[in-house]
């Protein structure tokens, strides 16, 4: 189990003061100043040594992404964009960041910005994180009035300015261009790429999306090197991560952890277990719903990385571990997803917008056992035409759930449909 | 169908209009259409205060197109596209259920069940007789570690069941104000309700 | 330069252009429902996916800037099925209700069906329901059929300039629609159904008319303004049913004003179809033999000063000289194409044309508008303008009403006065026009049709010549006409000669006889009472009810015709339908009655009339093309400028759908004028 003394987050559970004292009784904003002396080069190298990869769900390395911003601007400014818009299901660690650590994110979004060359950035927060939205803003509050923002922030001579933007309900809004158009004010609907946000990013402009737990993450990185972070977690996928724990565990929770821990020490150890014993698991969602499920088997030596989840076509995603004991109806929960999916699709190309209401009911008809063997095989089918079609990766997000259901739970899909008999066509009853 | 009457005129008030200024403001000159979420926030909690209803009508729509300076059209587009503003009227205490996948795991049937139950409500999008409750099936809100989440207006109640569902409304029922937000068992954030793993140095709660 | 493979044919492109555009330069046909050429890219409709080397998914080709060396396969298995995918997802909301959908046969989904669809549908689920919006009297919804494209959106937003389409709502449940519902208030309204993929947008008044392949087609000139947007005439039997743009970049790209496409059910009503002559004050129907022996008996007991013609709007060039040409032999000076009274030094032909030419205006930094609203007198010009504007780096300066004409303007002011403060520099615009590499300035017809339009004429010409409008390789000065007929008058002379009358002196008695060439806009009340008219021309309106006779003509598409456009492009439309009953084509009635009074003209066929024309006016040998003048000569148009008023600016329209008597008798027409001027659908009731 990982040392508090390794853990990143002190305060992750609010046990502590939020505030600027208290951030800095942790740590924070100590001598910031020196870290931007390093110079943006040798910032962005740092981060690139630590092997940090993105902590949003599709784990780009984040000192790649710092370094395809230009070194010289063309006239244009330079934005860094935090995304804070949480909405993966299963999904809830930014959120103890905001409201518990606002300051490590404030001093990322510095460290950051200017390692990017940003005067500014914005926080993207989801509409529904009323609160949280709040007592950030009061920590912005808090850092402006110490000098730590705004003009020549925090002794830098670098001026940074943060502008927290609150999002109104849409999960699409966590894709990055969806995102930045939403910024510009206008419904979230991802661009096609390329451009790329960092040639053409919010208001034409290069910009570099990250994720809060990347962000709130890279002043402690900075501070205790990247041959500590390195050292955590496994090969490639080091550091550490916040996993969620949520579902049929007796005592769900969020948890900092080491990269690589195995999944039964997550929910045995951590989560207080599977209710009803490890025997009584079925199945885990392993990173937000977007993340292909896995059945006991799988679950039982499963590593929380990135490649070893991949290794298993499912994926570390956000770090959301969901887990369904046998009580659960798995169809079901997948169904539940489904129509998430169809809800919140954006609408805009052709094959997420037909295609999330089409798998919904298919499903919604397996679920109630008023599918046959064709229309499961239909539907996998139409999952395959829905995923690699669409502008962004949202359709491959809503197909996976059915994918992986079909891949790890075949057998109970199946039993849904071995006694259900379609109903005959008008011409042949009538005979 | 729930037919509703839109006013025929909305002005941002003094209150409204200083946060509307402040909004452009946070924003580069020339790039105010990216305020166009926040004054529709505003329209919607100035309608909060003045008739007790947050809701955004066509009105307010025009008004923000207006002061924004982009077709009211796109405004619209925002309106209809974001779940969180409300083209109709609500009820002063908006009942905003997750009933997805991991809150539906922890029991959010029983929330939904136990706000029927209370507000007499039979259906996700309704209001109650009184206007006091509209119940609105959500998706996911983020805090799954505290399922299920019954989210009333700006605030979280979390770890519910039935039962502490049903004290809940009925408190506000009986004309009781919003009580703290946070979680219905008196846990601690996202910590483990008990044998807390980590941060073992910090288990007191400061305030 | 980029060398890019499609289909293993090697084809080098722009840098910059998309993979959609490489397969067409080599040839391969792309399916898309999203993508225009004309409009933003939206990638929306994934239809048009190809595969690109080293990239793992299907691309859509419409957004993907091709890259040197990328190979790209467009008709691979993967593809095929990818397009058969978004195909079937297309097809799942879609009604199969081709039988009765208004595209039926020219619908592209009906089209891509045929190559990716299937030929049952596995879509068992329920289709979606869709409300259908009023849009107003042009353009029917039937919104169940959208493939939300949003190519409605894009042209609502970007050309026509008039936001007023969104797609509200998401996922599934998105539709496309005005939210609040409304009456198209654009001018360009129509484009929609033609760029509608599907038969989610048809046209209203066409309705359940006919199949597209029922249709005969001819290719002609729009007339009721004076751009000359190139169109098709689709008429079934003796009847136009519709009227669709045809391409052509240098004029009118491929869009088509409301009332130019629209008005065909004007061409059916309130038709001259027989002659008519007055008898006891009141007008009773006639033969062609005694219309002729009333018209000559009338011609032959005046002097020929006492005789006068002019010109409407509409008319052909052939009728025009024709008429001309019988004057003359008559030996009247009386003539003038100019019936709403703007009089001009038009001795040079650089005096009166759009000299910038409309595909110029994209060359433009800056614009000065005096005196006209362009969006309503040439939507599809004031069109270019705004797509100018949209690419940046371009001011507008306007005088005259401030109307809004959908780009970004300067209102400069509101009468001659701001010529005179832009000349002196005390209006900051003059800095603008200054600063700019390629000003230009449009003179509307509403700043030429008062009593001191030479005057402003010559103000704004040296307005032109100040501000270095003119030069070898730019010419800046633009009299924009709204007229279909009048550059074309003007090139062939239909004007006052020595001594002969202008329009002002032939109205109230300066004329015994005048005769009305579908001249219809004039104030017929001023017109002598004693003044003996002849009407000639397709529909019962102003000229006609003022009329002593009327020999009934053709309309537009009822002849081969010549027109000049506003740029001085010369273009022919050619006949569709005949005339109804004993109407007859103009030019052929002219002939007709010139060889009844003895004084025959020299051209027995259209052919003649036509050599003669460009013998005597070589400038019409040119059809189609356009040569632009360069701005060299500098020499100035007559016009005092002391004799500038200062009285502002007034609209030469009252309304964009009725300006001519083809409009004025559609009911499509009215029907919009009901929807978007109800005080003056109100007023004419």
């Amino acid at each position: 189990m990982l040392n508090d003394a390794d853990r990143i987050y002190q305060n992750l559970y609010g046990q502590q003061d939020w505030q600027l004292s208290g951030a800095r009784a942790r740590g924070d904003w100590n001598a910031t100043v020196e870290i931007l002396a390093r110079g943006r080069d040798a910032i962005i190298e740092e981060v690139k040594a630590s092997g940090m990869r993105g902590r949003g769900g599709a784990g780009f390395p984040t000192g790649m992404k710092w370094s395809f911003m230009p070194k010289q601007s063309d006239g244009r400014p330079s934005y860094l964009v935090v995304n804070a818009d949480e909405s993966e299901p299963g999904t809830c660690k930014d959120r103890d960041i905001i409201r518990h650590e606002p300051h490590k994110l404030i001093e990322g979004c510095l460290i950051a910005g200017f390692a990017m060359g940003a005067h500014t950035a914005f926080i993207y927060i989801r509409g529904e994180y009323y609160n949280e939205a709040a007592r950030l803003q009061a920590a912005i509050e808090e850092a402006y009035a110490a000098g730590l923002l705004g003009k020549n922030a925090a002794g830098s001579d670098w001026d940074f300015d943060l502008v927290l933007h609150r999002g109104a309900g849409a999960y699409i809004c966590g894709e990055e261009s969806a995102l930045l158009e939403s910024l510009e004010g206008k419904k979230g609907m991802p661009r096609m790429k390329p451009p790329f946000p960092a040639a053409m990013g919010l208001y034409g402009c290069p910009t570099t999306v990250n994720n809060v737990e990347s962000i709130a993450g890279i002043p402690t990185v900075l501070r205790r090197g990247a041959a500590w972070f390195a050292a955590l977690g496994r090969p490639k996928n080091t550091g550490t991560k916040i996993f969620c724990i949520s579902g049929h565990v007796n005592r769900p929770c969020n948890v900092e952890e080491e990269l690589g821990i195995p999944l039964k020490d997550l929910i045995e150890k951590h989560a207080g277990g599977v209710r009803g014993g490890w025997d009584n698991l079925q199945a885990v969602i392993p990173g937000g719903a977007s993340m292909p499920i896995l059945n006991k088997e799988m679950c039982e030596t499963q590593l929380m990385d990135f490649d070893s989840l991949a290794a298993v076509r499912s994926g570390l995603g956000s770090g959301a571990i969901i887990v369904m004991d046998k009580s659960a109806d798995v169809v079901k929960a997948i169904w539940r997803l489904s129509k998430f999916f169809k809800h919140e699709s954006c609408g805009q190309c052709t094959p997420c917008r037909e295609g999330t209401g089409w798998m919904m009911r298919m499903m919604d008809r397996i679920v109630q056992g008023k599918a046959s063997m064709a229309d499961i095989a239909l539907m996998e089918q139409v999952t395959t035409q829905v995923a690699g079609h669409t502008i962004c990766a949202f359709g491959d997000a809503a197909a996976w759930p059915i994918q992986g259901l079909m891949r790890a739970f075949r057998p109970l899909v199946e039993q849904r449909a071995t006694d259900y008999k379609p109903p005959q066509p008008l011409a042949q009853a009538a005979e | 169908m729930n037919t509703h009457i839109e006013p025929t005129d909305f002005v941002f008030d003094d209150l409204a209009e200083g946060a509307v200024t402040k909004a452009i403001a946070r924003y580069p000159a020339g790039k105010q259409a990216s305020a166009v979420m926040a004054l529709l926030d505003i329209a919607q909690r100035q309608m909060e205060r003045l008739t007790g209803s947050a809701w955004v009508p066509r009105v307010a729509m025009d008004a923000v197109a207006q002061r924004l300076g982009i077709a009211a059209v796109r405004v619209y587009e925002m309106a209809t596209f974001y779940t969180m503003y409300n083209t109709k009227p609500v009820g002063k205490f908006h009942l905003q259920v997750c009933t997805t996948t991991p809150c539906w795991l922890r029991g959010s049937d029983e929330v939904v069940a136990s706000c029927k139950k209370v507000s007499g409500i039979e259906d996700f999008g309704q209001t109650s007789a009184d206007g006091l409750f509209t119940m609105t099936e959500v998706e996911c809100l983020g805090g799954c570690v505290n399922a299920p989440i019954l989210q009333i207006n700006d605030d979280y109640y979390e770890d519910l069941d039935a039962a502490r569902t049903e004290a809940l409304l009925n408190g506000l029922k009986s004309g009781a104000p919003l009580p703290p937000a946070g979680s219905s068992i008196g846990r601690q954030a996202s910590a483990p309700v008990t044998n807390q793993t980590a941060l073992l140095n910090n288990t007191k709660p400061v305030e | 330069m980029a060398k890019v493979t499609v289909d293993g044919i090697e084809v080098e492109i722009a840098n910059g252009s998309s993979v959609l555009q490489a397969a067409e330069a080599a040839g391969k046909e792309i399916p898309r429902f999203c993508y225009h050429e004309r409009l933003s890219v939206a990638g929306n409709c994934r239809m048009c996916l190809v595969e690109i080397e080293k990239i793992p998914k299907p691309v859509a080709s419409c957004g993907q800037p091709v890259a040197d060396g990328m190979v790209i396969f467009t008709d691979t298995e993967n593809v095929r099925k990818s397009r058969r995918g978004v195909m079937e997802f297309l097809l799942i909301n879609h009604p199969l209700d081709c039988p009765i959908c208004d595209q039926g046969g020219e619908c592209d989904l009906q089209d891509e069906a045929v190559s990716y669809g299937r030929d049952t549908s596995r879509y068992e689920e329920g289709k979606r329901a869709v409300a259908q919006p009023d849009w107003g009297p042009l353009v029917k919804t039937t919104m169940t059929r959208c493939i939300h494209c949003t190519r409605c959106i894009r042209f609502s937003t970007e050309i026509a300039g008039v936001p007023e389409l969104g797609a509200t709502m998401r996922g599934e449940s998105m539709q496309v629609g005005t939210y609040v519902e409304k009456a198209l208030s654009s001018e360009l309204s129509g484009n929609l159904i033609d760029l509608c993929p599907v038969g989610a947008l048809t046209s209203k008044p066409y309705a359940y008319t006919a199949r597209s392949w029922e249709l005969r087609k001819t290719d002609s000139v729009d007339v009721l303004d004076a751009v000359g947007t190139n169109i098709r005439i689709d008429a079934r039997g003796a009847e136009v049913l519709r009227i669709l743009p045809r391409l052509n970049d240098d004029v009118n790209e491929e869009w088509l004003g409301d009332k130019s496409r629209f008005s065909v059910d004007g061409l059916k009503r309130r038709r001259l179809d027989r002659p008519w002559l007055r008898e006891n004050g009141k007008l009773r129907a006639a033969s062609w033999e005694e219309v002729f022996a009333a018209v000559t008996n009338k011609i032959k007991s005046t002097t020929p000063d006492r005789i006068g013609a002019i010109a409407g709007d509409l008319v052909d060039v052939e009728s025009m000289l024709a008429l001309k040409e019988m004057f003359t032999s008559l030996g009247s000076p009386n003539l003038d194409c100019r019936q709403d009274g703007a009089v001009f030094d038009a001795s040079q032909r650089g005096f009166y044309l759009f000299n910038t030419s409309i595909a110029g205006i994209e060359e433009a930094d800056a614009l000065l508008i005096i005196g006209s609203n362009s969006r309503h007198e040439a939507p599809v010009l004031n069109a270019r303008i705004r797509k100018r504007w949209l690419a940046g780096n371009f001011q507008a300066g306007l005088i005259g009403v401030a109307h809004d004409l959908t780009y970004a303007t300067t209102h400069v002011g509101a009468g001659p006065d701001a010529i005179a403060a832009l000349l002196d520099g005390t209006h900051p615009f003059a800095e603008v026009l200054k600063a700019a590499k390629k000003p230009m300035l449009i003179l509307g017809a509403g700043a030429l049709a008062r009593p001191d339009g030479a005057a402003i004429h010559a103000a704004a010409w040296k307005l032109a010549a100040q501000f270095n409008m003119m030069n070898d390789d730019w010419h800046g000065f633009n009299v924009l006409h709204h007229a279909a007929a009048r550059t074309g008058a003007l090139d062939i002379g239909f004007l006052p000669g020595p001594e002969g009358k202008a329009t002002a002196q032939m109205l109230g008695g300066g004329v015994d006889i005048l005769w009305l060439l579908g001249a219809d806009a004039l104030d017929t009340q001023a017109i002598g009472a004693d003044t003996f008219v002849i009407y000639q021309g397709h529909h019962g309106d102003a000229g006609a009810a003022r009329a002593d006779v009327i020999l009934p003509g053709a309309a537009y598409t009822e002849k081969d015709g010549t027109y000049v456009n506003t740029e001085g492009r010369v273009q022919q439309g050619f006949i569709a339908v005949k005339p109804p009953g004993d109407a007859r084509e103009d030019w052929r009635i002219l002939r007709a009655i010139s060889a009844y009074m003895g004084h025959a003209l020299r051209y027995d066929t259209l052919q003649e009339l036509r050599a003669h024309l460009v013998q005597t006016y070589p400038g019409f040998a040119l059809t189609g093309e356009l040569r632009r003048l360069a701005g060299t000569n500098l020499t100035a148009p007559a016009g005092d400028l002391a004799a500038v008023s200062s009285a502002p600016f007034q609209p030469v329209l009252q309304n964009y759908y009725q300006t001519d008597p083809i409009s004025r008798a559609s009911p499509t027409m009215a029907a919009c004028v009901a929807a978007h001027y109800p005080t003056l659908a109100e007023a004419a009731e």
